[in-house]
């Protein structure tokens, strides 16, 4: 079977809702590769007289507080959003995912000092965390992959600890252990295997918190630092077009809410129908 | 009598389940504090540099730095802070040049009003939605409501606030876009200048939770006693009155303790674009300005709430689960 006609299988299982869902992380997707390429304007350039002006044929969007074009600005701020929130997600499911098999399969007191670590962690509410690590750190492009990545490490380390807690127990792994395999190959070849659907609907879960996190610490004037802009820094910025109800900051506040719903909407429509709440 | 004698008895055996619990929160929220004083006094520059500015001899810092303290020991400096945390006197906010304690004060009142506030609203709200669509679980009102709170998890907290305010303060001029609060205010005044950040908040929390009571109700309705008492003949509602809901009351507060932990993070964001004078507020303030004493102290504060909000969750858990409670 082609890989054209797997995927049209795919999207044909998929629920309404999971095909909106699809269809939206794939536009965003598209949006954050190619969007620099096909923005009508430079992402900086001042073009417009007015500010804050509404939807025009030359203006899709409108223009911003300084009368640059919001669409590019927003294609601009796409590739932000959606690397820095895919990289973190990666980041904070690798290292969980990988803390969590040395958990589950060494156990003993390595699985009680990672687990007591990860359960202080996961009792600090992940805002709050990565305020207190803003703080610390500053933000600079690195720092804000790492730190929801260190936000989200916990999580992703439960759910990962828990899922190979059930696998580590079956047979198959046992005669692995017997054969005498190395604990990094029963971790790679038999346990990983064996979790890869939830481990992915955690993978997406966790992409749609960090985007949320990230747009929210850049709304607040702590996240993505300018020249450089985020979709939440485009909302901050244009945040006094408010009162005239100025596109500028709806459309970047609805980007962001169509990526992160398509995606939950996406996730939900993958779960086996007996675990949908 | 017998009654009686055997619930004291059930109360005193749960007793120690419950201290073990408070314990394990006590020493959660005290790894917790280290973890905190770690990462925040980790700082590249330290408060002696920062108060100096870049103009200082290191002379000058140095003997600074001796006079805050910040030459000694990390650990000795840890519980030093840690006991003026738990005696309530954090030291002294850097940028207002206050003691912290009284920049907290004049905030926390204002910060627990709208949380409280919002619960009143957002508690009903959810009870309401995840009970109507637990009983008409598979129908179209049931995919609806699903499909509408699986998408508002996911809206950020500021396209809510924005569509607030574009519809109530600019389109309607119904209420104001900023949050005036202060003791003189009249209730009236505050209630509609709560009007906006708490409908933002409810929105927020309102999903998780409903998604959450659902769960908890249609958990029992899947349960054998339930088909027992349909085959009986009790009339459907007569069953999700007096037969399901005393058994989903544990299960539903336990998820609204849970869900309620999002308001935490949704006043940071709520409280900043309606310029509201809480706690949140201040504690985003803290961290532009690098007030690191204030900042940790914030921090402390929501900590201790999301641990007292689990805590809760646990001990109704705990109450709510007849197994537990044989003696």
């Amino acid at each position: 079977m082609s890989a054209a006609a797997r995927f049209g299988g795919f999207v044909r299982a998929l629920p309404l809702s999971g095909r909106i869902g699809l269809g939206l992380v794939l536009f965003w997707l598209a949006a954050a590769l190619f969007g620099p390429f096909i923005a009508p304007y430079s992402v900086g350039a001042f073009v417009d007289n007015d500010v804050f002006s509404d939807a025009s044929r030359r203006f899709w969007l409108g223009s911003d507080y300084l009368g640059r074009d919001v669409l590019s600005r927003l294609l601009w701020g796409a590739r932000y959003t959606v690397f820095l929130g895919l990289g973190s997600a990666l980041l904070a499911s690798f290292s969980g995912t990988a803390l969590g098999l040395t958990a589950a399969i060494r156990g003993g007191w390595v699985d009680e000092v990672l687990s007591r670590t990860m359960d202080t962690l996961i009792s600090i509410p992940s805002k709050i965390l990565a305020l207190v690590l803003v703080a610390a750190f500053g933000s600079s492009l690195t720092l804000l992959l790492l730190i929801p990545a260190i936000t989200y490490t916990p999580g992703n380390f439960r759910i990962s600890r828990a899922l190979a807690m059930n696998i580590v127990g079956l047979d198959f792994v046992s005669v692995a252990r017997a054969r005498g395999e190395s604990a990094r190959w029963i971790a790679t070849r038999e346990v990983l295997p064996n979790m890869i659907h939830p481990w992915l609907a955690d993978l997406g879960l966790r992409f749609v918190f960090i985007v949320l996190l990230l747009s929210g610490l850049s709304f607040l004037g702590l996240g993505v630092q300018p020249p450089h802009a985020d979709l939440g820094s485009l909302v901050r910025e244009n945040v006094s077009g408010l009162t005239y109800g100025a596109l500028a900051i709806i459309a970047p506040a609805i980007a962001i809410a169509t990526l992160t719903v398509g995606a939950n909407l996406l996730i939900d429509a993958l779960k086996p129908v007996d675990d949908r709440a | 009598m017998s009654g009686a004698a055997s619930s004291g008895s059930a109360l005193t055996g749960l007793l120690p389940l419950i201290l073990k619990r408070i314990g394990a929160a006590l020493l959660t929220l005290f790894l917790v504090s280290a973890v905190v004083f770690t990462i925040s006094g980790l700082l590249p520059g330290d408060a002696a540099e920062e108060t100096l500015g870049q103009s200082a001899t290191p002379e000058q810092v140095a003997a600074l730095r001796h006079e805050m303290g910040l030459d000694r020991p990390a650990a000795t400096r840890y519980v030093e802070w840690l006991g003026a945390i738990v005696r309530g006197d954090p030291g002294q906010s850097l940028v207002a040049n206050m003691p912290v304690k009284e920049v907290i004060a004049g905030r926390l009142p204002n910060t627990l009003m709208l949380a409280g506030f919002t619960a009143l609203v957002s508690v009903p709200l959810a009870l309401l939605i995840g009970i109507a669509s637990a009983i008409n679980r598979g129908g179209l009102l049931d995919r609806g409501l699903s499909l509408l709170t699986l998408s508002l998890i996911a809206v950020p907290e500021f396209l809510v606030a924005t569509i607030g305010v574009l519809v109530f303060s600019v389109k309607l001029l119904w209420l104001p876009s900023i949050a005036l609060v202060s003791p003189e205010a009249s209730w009236g005044d505050t209630i509609r200048s709560c009007a906006l950040p708490v409908l933002t908040l409810t929105v927020v929390v309102v999903a998780q939770m409903a998604r959450m009571s659902r769960a908890a109700v249609a958990d029992q309705l899947d349960l054998p006693y339930v088909e027992m008492a349909k085959l009986k003949g009790v009339p459907f509602r007569r069953i999700v009155l007096f037969h399901v809901m005393p058994n989903a009351i544990g299960p539903t507060i336990n998820a609204i303790a849970l869900s309620l932990s999002y308001l935490l993070g949704g006043a940071i964001i709520v409280e900043t674009i309606f310029n509201f004078p809480g706690l949140a507020s201040l504690m985003v303030n803290a961290v532009t300005s690098r007030d690191m004493p204030l900042l940790q102290a914030c921090a402390m504060i929501f900590c201790a709430a999301y641990l007292l909000l689990m805590l809760v969750a646990d001990v109704v858990a705990i109450l709510a689960n007849p197994r537990l409670r044989a003696p």
